[in-house]
């Protein structure tokens, strides 16, 4: 440990600590583009391109990057200088000679990381102009909207892609002032092996990536009086949405959230937790399944099986791993689930026809907005999902609708897809899907009731987590991890034969669902996405039920209509298949 | 341009070959490149994602590298390179008005290539022979001293 002193602190912290992170011990907030570190995941990226941190130390001609340096025993540093300041001000109007200024209609307006600073930098004219403005085409993807004449080069979106995600999607192309974060070769997204993860977007300081937009189409779904127009809320969602109004992360709005909803105009409000139970009943049997194979001595048994609720990692083993395909389950994702069972189920016993039910799901997710497009999930060209939409677009259609959101009451779901389980709850955070799983399948598999049943060791925040979980003398092994980077560390011993694990969960996004692409934004702060996964555990220990087989709406939906798991109609309805997507 | 053609399969194996030979080492993408190019003459999309599956990085990368680096090229060089001198000595001697009469003649922009293939134009700086600027090399030939209108019969007297 060593002392420095930053402005009026003295401060005592590890001697390979960078200035940035000893001056937030004291409080002291320097401001920076292209540093991010969500603390707790993987999530980092550290160019050391923007130079807006830039402090003076005593002793030191030059200003330094206070990302990239690092503390030294009795350094005096000064982070609000004239000196600094007026460096750092024309760095600041630097990047404005080259940004457009659309910001009164731009979509990151009032979360924009370079609006923020510009104001608190007092940049009160833009002194350069006349500069290369590089005008770059928009590209709409069904997922993402790419709008590059805004990017200021920090390279978040570089960093997240490819140290991250390890996808690669994304880097720099060209040089000079003809610098992109492009793709390979020009290409649109959709043409790469973008897996639609929206981390880019997650980290974008500006408003150069962003969501694919949905509000309009809503719109004009909600107000025709023709259509019927049904939610369903994803888990990750409702304790993330209360940040969009000022509410503390973590705090649960679900009651609100239904009201709103139907406030703006919504005929039915349902639950994607009711489908995150089925997806337990589909992905859990198939787990015993494949198990009473294996210890049957089976040797064709793909194991591990892997899950496959999560749209970017679906995407990513079929660009990546086209010969793995047959490990990860067959299970869609709950909110397809949802769909496919409300245009049949609920449609018909409603006596609504296919084409004037209109199912939105609302997600903390990009992929979604991708996944919902996709041919196998569509009826003679009608989608089970008609269009996806994000917590922060949600938030932005609450505020349209003039809908004050702080007072307004609770609600709950409307049944019968409304009921779920704590098994459910837990669903957008890592670990969840699996902890979920395990529930079931240990009391179908034993017939015993689970002595106890929070399972602590597939809990948490790191990248990969293990666990042996005992099946009445059958070590079952399992394994959690998030990000793609580590999922494809676990794909890459799976072709090597070296995996030796019975259940793999994978999740794209730090976190799970609850970093989704499409949450509010974090701007780096870690304890976000804590404060979410506790409110989802929370969430869970409030539950009655907490075991996805004990749902009495799902034990219903099974007698009534879908019959045994992974048989006749659940599994037409419930599970799809995977094809090679991989860039020849 | 033109829509891009397969490579050859002895192409693919030989582009193989420099990665095998550089170990396959993400660390050796630009010697890498440079080898292909030199064994291709140019480097397109196709054989970009070759050397990216080989050194087993994105194809992001390999194409942002190759755009990075003026040296490195995706359109293919015609038989007769040119290139123009616009170094210091060849500049103050007029070498842009020579480059603008052979874009002018050839109708072709800076790194393009005529469509029968013929010629490709580029520019350079310094080539050594400041005392004949200002320069133009077509192929390996040197021509220097030269004014705007020999540009016609010089790139006349290139014979296929």
């Amino acid at each position: 440990m060593i002392t420095i002193t930053i402005d009026r602190h003295e401060v005592v912290v590890p001697a390979n600590m960078t200035i940035l992170d000893a001056a937030k011990v004291v409080n002291v907030e320097i401001p920076t583009l292209c540093h991010i570190n969500l603390e707790g995941t993987c999530l980092k990226s550290n160019p050391a391109s923007c130079r807006l941190c830039v402090v003076e130390v005593e002793g030191n001609r030059n200003l330094v990057p206070a990302c990239a340096t690092k503390c030294r025993p009795g350094m005096v540093v000064h982070t609000s200088s004239p000196r600094v300041l007026r460096a750092r001000k024309t760095v600041a109007e630097l990047i404005l000679s080259d940004h457009p200024n659309d910001c009164l209609t731009c979509p990151k307006c009032s979360d924009c990381e370079l609006q923020r600073l510009v104001r608190r930098l007092n940049c009160r004219n833009i002194p350069f102009k006349d500069g290369e403005r590089m005008e770059r085409k928009k590209e709409i993807t069904p997922a993402i909207t790419r709008d590059m004449s805004k990017c200021i080069y920090c390279r978040r979106c570089e960093s997240v892609c490819n140290d991250v995600q390890s996808v690669g999607a994304l880097g720099a192309v060209g040089r000079g002032f003809g610098t992109i974060v492009g793709t390979a070769f020009g290409k649109t997204l959709g043409d790469t092996n973008c897996t639609y993860c929206g981390q880019c977007v997650a980290v974008c300081p500006v408003g150069a990536l962003t969501e694919r937009d949905y509000a309009e189409e809503l719109i004009a779904d909600i107000t025709n009086p023709d259509k019927v127009v049904i939610a369903q809320t994803a888990p990750a969602v409702r304790y993330a949405l209360g940040e969009e109004f000022g509410l503390k992360p973590g705090t649960s709005v679900t009651g609100k959230m239904v009201t709103a909803l139907k406030d703006m105009g919504f005929d039915y409000v349902f639950d994607t937790d009711f489908g995150a139970d089925m997806t337990i009943m589909e992905e859990g049997y198939e787990i015993l399944d494949r198990l009473k194979k294996f210890l049957a001595g089976d040797k064709t048994v793909k194991l591990p099986i892997m899950t496959s609720c999560c749209p970017a990692w679906v995407n990513f083993y079929e660009h990546e791993f086209p010969d793995l395909l047959d490990y990860p389950s067959s299970a869609k994702s709950p909110g397809q689930m949802f769909g496919a069972v409300a245009k049949t189920y609920w449609a018909d016993k409603m006596g609504i026809p296919r084409d004037k039910l209109v199912v939105v799901s609302i997600m903390p997710c990009l992929a979604k907005k991708y996944e919902c497009g996709r041919p196998e999930f569509k009826v003679d060209g009608n989608p089970d999902v008609d269009y996806s939409i994000s917590t922060r677009e949600l938030a932005a259609l609450i505020r349209r609708s003039n809908i004050s959101f702080d007072s307004l009451p609770d609600s709950d779901f409307d049944t019968p897809m409304g009921e779920s389980t704590g098994a459910a709850a837990i669903f957008g955070t890592t670990g969840g899907v699996m902890e979920a799983a395990l529930r079931t399948v240990y009391e179908v598999y034993t017939g015993k009731t689970l002595p106890h049943i929070d399972l602590d060791q597939v809990r948490g925040l790191d990248g990969v987590r293990e666990a042996t979980i005992d099946l009445d003398g059958f070590p079952l092994k399992v394994c959690v991890v998030h990000t793609l980077s580590n999922a494809r560390m676990i794909m890459n011993k799976l072709r090597a034969g070296e995996l030796d694990y019975h259940v793999v969960e994978v999740m794209a996004c730090p976190g799970g669902c609850i970093g989704g692409a499409g949450q509010p934004y974090h701007h780096g702060d870690g304890t976000v996405l804590r404060a979410r996964q506790r409110a989802a555990y929370a969430e869970d220990a409030g539950k009655q039920l907490r075991k996805s087989h004990e749902n009495p709406d799902i034990q219903r939906l099974y007698q009534e209509f879908l019959g045994e798991p992974l048989h006749g109609k659940a599994h037409e309805l419930l599970h799809t298949s995977y094809s090679d997507k991989s860039i020849k | 341009m033109a829509k891009e053609m397969k490579l050859a399969c002895n192409v693919v194996e030989q582009v193989e070959a420099i990665c095998d030979k550089f170990g396959n080492k993400p660390g050796e993408l630009i010697n890498v490149l440079h080898e292909a190019q030199n064994l291709h003459g140019y480097l397109p999309e196709e054989m970009q994602r070759i050397i990216a599956r080989k050194l087993g990085i994105p194809a992001s990368r390999v194409y942002g590298v190759v755009t990075f680096y003026s040296f490195f090229t995706m359109t293919p060089k015609g038989r007769h390179p040119i290139s123009v001198c616009l170094g210091t000595a060849c500049y103050v001697r007029g070498s842009e008005k020579l480059l603008e009469e052979i874009k002018r003649t050839l109708n072709i922009e800076v790194g393009q290539t005529t469509p029968d293939g013929k010629f490709s134009l580029d520019c350079l700086r310094c080539v050594g022979a400041c005392g004949l600027a200002p320069v133009v090399t077509i192929g390996d030939r040197v021509y220097g001293r030269l004014q705007p209108k020999d540009i016609k019969t010089i790139l006349d007297e290139v014979e296929d």
